[in-house]
């Protein structure tokens, strides 16, 4: 036995006197299933109600799709409000996702050509908010016949529905393409607005349809004069403005209409002026129109006067006390800002009042708006305000401000060191939300201004004890301490106050940072470098250095353990090479590869007491490899290397790095010097990528039965050649075919000349010491073509 | 074009939702949750266009009932904001002083109404609509 079911009013009162969540589902767990068991039954009077009390559970977010039969059910009856509640069902429960939405298109169907009128309604209202593809296919026509009918509600309807089948089958055009002429004329409004909308759609959707109806702006221009000279109509009116709602469609048909075409736009110039000028701005309806007007202004070739007439609105738009206009307005000359900038630059002043406001929405748009407008003349000016917006704005817009001011600053700094003030306070304010590149860009900026190494590392000290939380800072100022301490130490920047600072200081501000639990693994690595480098760049001693970089050896991040390690090992075993190692790095090209197959100009201090094995790939060009980690963002590619200690070819394993093989061309060696059993023989090789570049590989072996000791191998080539020699393997040759002394050439000639190379030796053999200069003439052709 | 409309009061309770977009049921009440919080964290001298997620908010607040419409970047905002205040004037002539509870009982009503299909129609047209008796 089924309880008398509730009425809606009744149902909605007992949701709304449930109390908790729990409570009110329990209700509407409990009405569905009457529901269901009353829809089982096949209860013919009382389904609507059902239906109804369903569609209310469904708006609050239950389940409802077992309605769906219903509707159909309820659409197929004749009663009137049987038809209406299942309408309504179809259009919220029925969507072409459903199989069940096909079978409507029958009742539809009927419904359009027999039923009465507000039967019609409701089917071509249905037919509009979910009608598929197939149905409109299927019902295009029995639409455009409604489309002539003499009910302007039918009308207006049918209107509509069009304008759903456009956007859903835009093949239909042809279909509706004829009429609208005719319906433009028509005088009541629901039907124009209809009808402008059906036209705004069937230009966008089809380009045939462009040209025929730039042939109605005169007769649009017509309907929008009516509108806007004609006195109070009380129909129409909404806050004394006559229907803002069809005259901002009409003006966004014509936008549409006259963009790139000089004729519509010529004709509608007149009006859109007069629209501009009369319309009464005190209200939002007024504002509304003029919004749309500028809007159109804007995107059609419009005459200068017209333009500046657009701008001037925008102008008084923002300096409204109305946040909702000033937003419309910031948004507008946002995109008017690449056409006429001159313009818009006259009202910076206002605009940058807007960033103070506390609205979200408005200061968003009022930065976008400020970056744009930035140019040479107001660099300076709009750079502080942008720094001050930057330490009040909220979360999710600093990044946004911090990367536009570093654009700004990238594009029109007037001097280098105003630039690198600048990006020092960005990073100040707000460290953790610029982008990567920022720190990489910071660092080859103060490498390439010479003249500001020592202000900049005075600077940067003075942030980084200051404050150690910010990341790229923090990275940037350990990396300058590093290479440009020297400069700091010795206290002689004259552009900001003397500083002077003690090596302890220095040293403890970098222990700190490398301790920190605020740095990240990164800035840890910059600051184990900087700490090297500084080892070479103080006078006193370096044990707490060594004391720091030992203790690193066994720290848990692998990265820091490796560059702790080869630090380790470069102060133990390879001290000498040490000071060469930790030279000032060149300038790196910006934006490059970080690979530096030239070794710019850095002659090797040619040192002759070697006694380490070390193989052809020879430490120099991995120590720039080495030192390159710490730039740019690709400093931790490095597989982890084992770390046994063992001698030989331990350094160049450690080191570990992608190191340049030459590819083979094969030239053919030359032996040039023979006596007494040692033998010099020269390999070359010419790597592709350089053209001009030459690696002679200069080999000593040793056929007699006695040692050669201290040998040493010079070299010296015409003025246009560039010659490096690179350190040799060793100075001894032990007898008898012991393992050979190898020692590299570079050789750059870039005028292509023929080689010529003057060679001395000096060695110790058989006792006695002996010197030898001898020129070589005969190199290959490959070597020097 | 109009992507849904909504009046949710100040509790977040849904007293009329009209999407005209496909939106899973149970994103909807997520969306609805969403909304009603953004426009109630916002004070009344702020501008009632929000920027959410990828589309426009602009609600309008009547007493504790707020009316919230979500539109892409084609529309005029400030005529939507004016469509909004169109239609709340429909319904107070319907109901002579709407009040939410109007609305909430009169559910079936005011979806008819709602029922314009992204075109925003005239006060009168409104009125003619809703002259039609229900049971």
């Amino acid at each position: 036995m089924v309880l008398p079911s509730l009425k809606l009013p009744e149902l909605i009162q007992e949701i709304r006197g449930a109390k908790t969540q729990a409570q009110e589902r329990e209700v509407i767990q409990k009405e569905c299933a009457h529901i269901r068991a009353a829809f089982r039954e096949g209860d013919a009077p009382q389904r609507h109600r059902q239906l109804a009390k369903l569609l209310y559970v469904h708006m609050l977010g239950y389940p409802a799709h077992f309605g769906q039969m219903e509707c159909l059910k309820l659409i197929a009856s004749p009663r009137f409000t049987d038809k209406r509640v299942g309408y309504l069902g179809a259009m919220l429960l029925l969507d072409e996702r459903q199989d069940a939405h096909l079978l409507i298109t029958n009742s539809i169907k009927n419904d359009l050509s027999q039923g009465t009128q507000p039967v019609q309604g409701l089917a071509l209202c249905t037919l509009s908010t979910m009608g598929s593809a197939e149905m409109c296919r299927d019902l295009a026509n029995e639409v455009e016949r409604l489309l002539l009918r003499p009910s302007p509600y039918i009308r207006k309807k049918a209107v509509l529905a069009a304008v759903h089948m456009i956007r859903k089958v835009p093949e239909l055009s042809d279909i509706f393409l004829p009429p609208c002429t005719q319906l433009l004329r028509e005088r009541h409004h629901g039907i124009l607005i209809g009808t402008i909308t059906l036209i705004t759609e069937l230009c966008e959707r089809s380009p045939a349809a462009l040209p025929h109806f730039r042939q109605v702006v005169p007769q649009l221009v017509q309907i929008l004069r009516i509108l806007v000279m004609s006195g109070y109509s009380a129909e129409h009116s909404v806050a004394g403005i006559s229907d803002p709602f069809l005259q901002v469609k009409i003006l966004r048909l014509l936008r549409i209409l006259g963009r790139n075409h000089e004729e519509s736009s010529e004709a509608m110039n007149d009006m859109l002026a007069q629209v501009a000028t009369n319309t009464d701005t005190s209200r939002n309806a007024g504002n509304a129109v003029l919004y749309e007007t500028v809007l159109t202004i804007v995107d059609i070739p419009s005459a200068s006067g017209l333009r500046v007439l657009a701008v001037n609105i925008l102008g008084r738009f923002l300096l409204n006390s109305d946040k909702n206009i000033r937003y419309v307005a910031l948004t507008s000359l946002l995109q008017l800002v690449q056409s006429d900038h001159s313009a818009v630059q006259r009202h910076r002043p206002t605009v940058v009042e807007c960033l103070k406001d506390p609205d979200a929405s408005l200061s968003r748009r009022a930065l976008e708006l400020s970056l744009a407008l930035v140019n040479s003349s107001n660099i300076r000016s709009m750079t502080q305000e942008l720094q001050g917006f930057l330490e009040s704005c909220p979360a999710d817009l600093r990044a946004d401000c911090a990367s536009g001011i570093l654009l700004a600053a990238e594009r029109f700094a007037p001097t280098k060191r105003w630039h690198i003030d600048t990006i020092m306070q960005v990073l100040t304010t707000a460290g953790a939300h610029v982008r990567d590149d920022a720190v990489a860009n910071l660092t080859q900026l103060i490498g390439g201004a010479e003249e500001l190494h020592a202000y900049s590392v005075c600077q940067l000290y003075n942030a980084l004890a200051a404050d150690i939380s910010q990341q790229p800072l923090v990275q940037v100022a350990a990396w300058c301490i590093g290479e440009y301490g020297d400069l700091l130490l010795s206290g002689s920047c004259e552009e900001a106050e003397p500083l002077q600072v003690q090596e302890e200081e220095v040293l403890t501000l970098l222990e700190k940072v490398l301790q920190s639990h605020l740095s990240l693994p990164a800035t840890r690595g910059y600051a184990l470098t900087a700490l090297m480098k500084l080892s070479t760049r103080i006078q006193g001693d370096n044990n707490r250095i060594r004391q720091i970089v030992s203790i690193y050896g066994s720290c848990l991040d692998i990265e820091l353990q490796q560059r702790a390690v080869e630090y380790n090992a470069l102060f133990r075993k390879y001290d000498h090479m040490r000071p060469a190692i930790l030279e000032k790095m060149p300038l790196v090209e910006h934006g490059g590869p970080q690979d530096d197959e030239a070794g710019e100009g850095k002659e090797e201090p040619w040192n002759p007491n070697r006694e380490s094995q070390s193989p052809t790939k020879t430490p120099t060009a991995n120590l720039l490899d080495l030192l390159d980690l710490l730039n740019g963002a690709s400093g931790d590619a490095q597989p982890p290397p084992a770390l046994d200690l063992t001698p030989g070819g331990s350094l160049l394993h450690l080191l570990d790095l992608p190191s340049t093989t030459p590819s083979l061309a094969p030239i053919p060696g030359l032996k040039v010097f023979d006596r007494e059993g040692l033998q010099i023989n020269l390999s070359f090789v010419r790597p592709p990528e350089i053209p001009a570049l030459l690696l002679i590989t200069a080999t000593a072996s040793n056929t007699s039965k006695s040692d050669v000791t201290h040998f040493v191998c010079q070299a010296a080539v015409p003025k246009s050649f560039q010659l490096q020699l690179q350190i040799p393997s060793g100075d001894t040759v032990p007898a008898q075919g012991g393992p050979p002394i190898t020692q590299v050439l570079r050789v750059l000639n870039p005028n292509k000349a023929p080689l010529r190379m003057r060679l001395k030796l000096t060695y110790n053999h058989f006792g006695q010491s002996v010197q030898e200069i001898f020129e070589v003439k005969d190199f290959p052709p490959d070597t020097w073509q | 074009m109009i992507k849904f409309f909504l009046m949710v009061n100040k509790q977040g309770q849904t007293r009329l939702s009209r999407y005209y977009e496909h939106i899973e049921i149970n994103k909807r009440t997520i969306l609805e949750a969403d909304v009603i919080k953004t426009c109630l964290s916002r004070s009344k001298e702020q501008c009632s266009f929000i920027e959410y997620k990828d589309f426009k908010l602009i609600y309008r607040q009547y007493a504790a009932l707020f009316i919230v419409v979500g539109i892409n970047e084609t529309e005029n905002e400030m005529a939507v904001y004016e469509f909004i205040h169109n239609f709340v004037e429909v319904l107070d002539m319907y109901f002579s002083r709407v009040s939410e509870l109007d609305v909430s009982f009169s559910i079936l009503c005011a979806y008819l109404h709602s029922t314009m299909q992204r075109v925003p129609v005239t006060k009168w047209a409104g009125k003619y609509y809703l002259s039609y008796p229900e049971s």
